[in-house]
């Protein structure tokens, strides 16, 4: 093997459809490199031990918690943050969902949990109520007892759905 | 809370892997999902020197069928046992103890192979692999040896796999058609079991259970009573035979014993409501 382990390490990453290349030091997390390095805030540390779900963003489309995943490893791969959802000035349908139907309090929760629930969709379709208690026991709320996140996901789920079915049938 | 500083390698095959280890010895560790490892790495229980990335070896995930055995790449993420219909149709178990674990974001990284080396007693995976009387494929510098599950597991996360052999693949006896039941009792979501139970029927009934000792541990009397013809009622009865559990925050050991008893009735049960299989001889009674 002609490599050799190094504690800086060159990464190629796609993060909302940019390409960043960094030298980074091996031991750091993808929550740090996005935060700290890119300067992408919206995604938020909570727990910090992959409980809470706060530091959701999409790792080749599907959700990840961004504390418990390191920087290196997202070499060669997409990452897409809170800021990559949709164009500047405008909103993902889940993010206007969680507008329509309130679903935050404080905000801290909500990034994490709007990423979650753009993964939980996009896998799986229109939700219903227990679909999305079920996935988004990953994400923790203290604020507002999850009702409205719960009504958000299910409407933002159904609009994603809408947005896709047209898409699939039309003539280019 | 970050890791402590290591150096790190991306392998590019399982031989690159395990030359690696053999090369940077004790010291070195491999990662693929890293749900296990890099948080004992953000809490300096585990400081390695060297992690040695996995996630690119090719070839190494999924289920495919090989004659009468399932095969398992060691590097399918949870997310993609539960949603394989190979493993729907004929190991449905380990689909379902693969979507008890964690949260939709841990299914999406964490690997088998990882949960089997970690070798966490309160981890969903390793029950089932025992219950389904898995063998572990793993390659050292000497090449490739297989282990039973039987003989895996061996203390609190200390497991039989050598500091310089990789888990490579999974393999099981085809479990079509068999009745299949994982219980899984906790406080919070996504939260660690308190008392878990993975049972499958058929021919050879197994069931194995989650947190109940220093190890996942089969619960031989159990298997035993069924296979000499007892109903669910007895044998889930003898459920703590084989078990040392402890106390902690969550639960008693005398509440995680009586769990043990309840969950495997209840696992129970539900192998009979599901058994498919057209020739279920003893079994079949229940």
């Amino acid at each position: 093997m002609t490599a050799r382990p190094d504690t800086e390490v060159a990464v190629a990453i796609r993060v909302n459809g940019t390409m960043v290349e960094q030298v980074v030091p091996a031991r750091t997390l993808l929550v740090h490199f996005v935060r700290d390095t890119l300067g992408l805030r919206g995604t938020n540390v909570g727990c910090d031990t992959s409980s809470c779900g706060a530091c959701t963003v999409l790792y080749d489309g599907r959700s990840v918690k961004s504390c418990t995943v390191l920087a290196v490893q997202a070499h060669g791969h997409e990452v897409t943050t809170i800021e990559g959802l949709a164009e500047p000035g405008a909103l993902h349908p889940m993010q206007q969902s969680f507008q329509a139907h309130h679903g935050l309090q404080c905000g801290y929760c909500t990034p994490g949990m709007v990423m979650a629930a753009v993964s939980l969709a996009t896998e799986h379709g229109a939700l219903d109520e227990h679909d999305v208690r079920l996935g988004l026991e990953g994400n923790l709320c203290r604020c507002t007892g999850y009702q409205n996140i719960v009504a958000a996901v299910v409407a933002g789920s159904r609009d994603m759905e809408a947005d896709r079915a047209p898409a699939a049938g039309a003539a280019p | 809370m970050i890791p402590a500083p290591f150096a790190f390698l991306r392998a590019g095959t399982v031989d690159e892997a395990v030359a690696a280890l053999a090369e940077h010895g004790d010291d070195a560790k491999l990662l693929a999902g890293g749900h296990s490892l890099l948080p004992l790495m953000k809490l300096r229980l585990a400081t390695p020197s060297v992690l040695i990335d996995v996630n690119d070896v090719p070839d190494r995930a999924g289920a495919r069928l090989d004659g009468e055995e399932v095969v398992v790449g060691g590097l399918t993420r949870h997310c993609d046992l539960v949603s394989s219909t190979v493993l729907r149709d004929h190991l449905p178990l380990l689909s379902a103890a693969a979507e008890a674990v964690g949260d939709p974001q841990v299914r999406h990284r964490g690997t088998l192979a990882g949960s089997l080396a970690h070798g966490d007693p309160a981890s969903d995976l390793p029950a089932a692999v025992l219950a389904l009387g898995g063998t572990i494929t793993v390659r050292g510098p000497g090449g490739d040896r297989s282990i039973a599950a039987d003989d895996f597991f061996l203390s609190f996360l200390e497991t039989a796999l050598a500091p310089d052999e990789m888990i490579v693949e999974l393999r099981f006896p085809r479990a079509t058609g068999a009745g299949w039941a994982f219980e899984k009792f906790n406080h919070r979501a996504q939260d660690w079991a308190i008392v878990g139970v993975a049972a499958v029927g058929g021919a050879r009934p197994g069931v194995a259970l989650v947190n109940m000792a220093a190890t996942p541990v089969r619960a031989a009397s159990v298997e035993a009573a069924l296979q000499a013809g007892a109903g669910p009622e007895e044998a889930a009865a003898l459920a703590d035979a084989e078990c040392d559990p402890t106390s902690d925050l969550r639960a008693s050991a005398e509440f995680r014993r009586h769990l043990a008893k309840v969950l495997v009735r209840r696992a129970l049960a539900d192998v009979a409501t599901r058994d498919r299989s057209p020739t279920d001889g003893a079994t079949g009674a229940r």
